[in-house]
């Protein structure tokens, strides 16, 4: 099997991740519940993630790392209990329904959204996103990089205007943490969210969020804490005031893992990797005729991930083909981006998308290209 | 049980403060451990930092150094 569907979720995890789940299994209590070594064993594996993540994503303490289940329930807790009726928050079309959803759920409630649209490469407009800003307007809620066409929007750009509006800069980085460097003091980022099994390389079921110092988020759930017991409110202090119920202690311990992993092989090993073999893929495709591929590629900042179509062919056949006939797994459809299928007029066919990882080979790449060639030929 | 003697006992707002002491003092080799909260302090559930009454200025040292945040600091027969 050739895996290259990286987008959705990284199937090749380094070995000390699952050596470090496994090894969680036979030690971890319950964190932050008692002081027995089993219990003490699980927080300390917790904190130490907190701190790794921190210095990864240069958060001002492991106090602003909130864990959560994935990039979801991050954008989720940010999205509503940031908001509140009257806010206008301003988003992009080249956001997965986990922005969309919940800002929908906000807009049932009140709050005024305005969405950008995109160029036909795919691409925001920061002047655009200039112009959107009003009187009420309380945040920028972006993603980092479309999971559909791989483009990235330019968050340095985006901080520079929600810092001289004074507006909040919500990011999902579900497409590039762990492989775009992302410093969220620098950037100007109040709420970061991602998600642990994709670039992070970590176990499914992981995730989390940076939260400024002074950004206060409305919990979304509440509940055991392992502190404050007799209050009947959920505690307001970080990272608990975000955190009910037991956490995620095997998966974290394996995203701790994940997170030395990165930082001991270096990002820019892992994403020049990756993007050498997208843009092998890229030149091996596009020349091809009848196949159209869709989002911006006279740039090299974007994301490792190739969407195309061929011909008036459906995705999901088409996907279905490489599976069955070459064993490459790609993801077929609409991959939760309704506004960017919208954009790039593909409702109705979808597109197949290759999303690359380092632990892919120029050999993988090149049956790939063998592969699409054959099917663009029938 | 054990014979009781004076302690001190920092008490924390989250588990992630306690775990910041714990790994603070173990680099900075302060004595003391991880207990749970002792009835007297909080009826609640939570994790408090034990160490002997001698240590207090090491103890606010650290914290001060780290930015450890504490909740309370007691002394309580344990």
């Amino acid at each position: 099997m050739i895996y290259m569907d990286n987008a959705a979720t990284t199937l090749h995890k380094p070995d000390a991740v699952k050596q470090a789940v496994l090894a969680a299994f036979d030690t971890m209590g319950n964190a932050g519940r008692g002081a027995s070594e089993p219990a003490l064993d699980a927080s300390r594996v917790i904190y130490a993630t907190r701190e790794k993540l921190a210095h990864f994503f240069n958060a001002e303490s492991a106090s602003r790392i909130v864990f959560t289940a994935n990039s979801t329930e991050s954008l989720n807790i940010a999205i509503k209990g940031l908001f509140y009726p009257g806010d206008h928050v301003i988003t992009t079309v080249l956001e997965h329904n986990s922005v969309l959803r919940p800002m929908y759920e906000c807009q049932e409630h009140g709050v005024e959204i305005s969405i950008l649209g995109c160029d036909e490469k795919g691409n925001i407009s920061y002047d655009e996103m200039e112009r959107a800003i009003k009187g009420n307007t309380r945040a920028v809620v972006c993603t980092h990089a479309s999971n559909l066409t791989g483009n990235m929007i330019d968050l340095d750009r985006v901080g520079e205007i929600t810092k001289k509006h004074g507006l909040l800069f919500v990011v999902d980085a579900s497409q590039t943490a762990g492989v775009w460097p992302i410093d969220v003091r620098k950037t100007g980022i109040d709420v970061l969210c991602f998600t642990g099994h994709k670039g992070l390389l970590g176990p499914q079921g992981t995730g989390g969020m940076y939260v400024r110092t002074d950004v206060g988020i409305r919990p979304l759930l509440s509940g055991g804490s392992g502190i404050d017991t007799y209050n009947p409110h959920h505690p307001s202090q970080m990272p608990t005031a975000l955190e009910a119920g037991t956490l995620n202690g095997h998966g974290i311990a394996g995203l701790g893992a994940a997170v030395s992993y990165l930082e001991e092989t270096g990002l820019d090993v892992i994403r020049e990797k990756e993007q050498s073999l997208m843009w092998r893929f890229y030149e091996g495709i596009s020349r091809i005729p009848g196949i159209k591929v869709y989002g911006d590629f006279s740039t090299r900042k974007r994301a490792a991930i190739v969407s195309f179509n061929i011909g008036d062919y459906d995705s999901s056949e088409v996907s279905d083909e490489l599976n069955m006939e070459y064993g490459i797994v790609t993801r077929p459809g609409a991959h939760c981006a309704p506004l960017m299928h919208r954009a790039l007029g593909t409702v109705e066919q979808g597109a197949v998308r290759f999303s690359f990882s380092h632990y892919n080979t120029e050999e993988e790449v090149n049956t790939a290209i063998r592969a699409v060639e054959e099917l663009a030929r029938e | 049980m054990r014979k009781k003697e004076l302690k001190l006992v920092v008490t924390f707002h989250t588990t992630a403060d306690a775990m910041a002491m714990e790994k603070a003092c173990r680099e900075l080799d302060v004595p003391g451990r991880l207990i749970p909260v002792p009835r007297e302090i909080s009826a609640g559930c939570g994790l408090a930092w034990c160490a002997p009454l001698t240590e207090r200025e090491r103890l606010t040292g650290v914290m001060a150094e780290r930015g450890i945040e504490q909740e309370d600091l007691h002394e309580c027969m344990l």
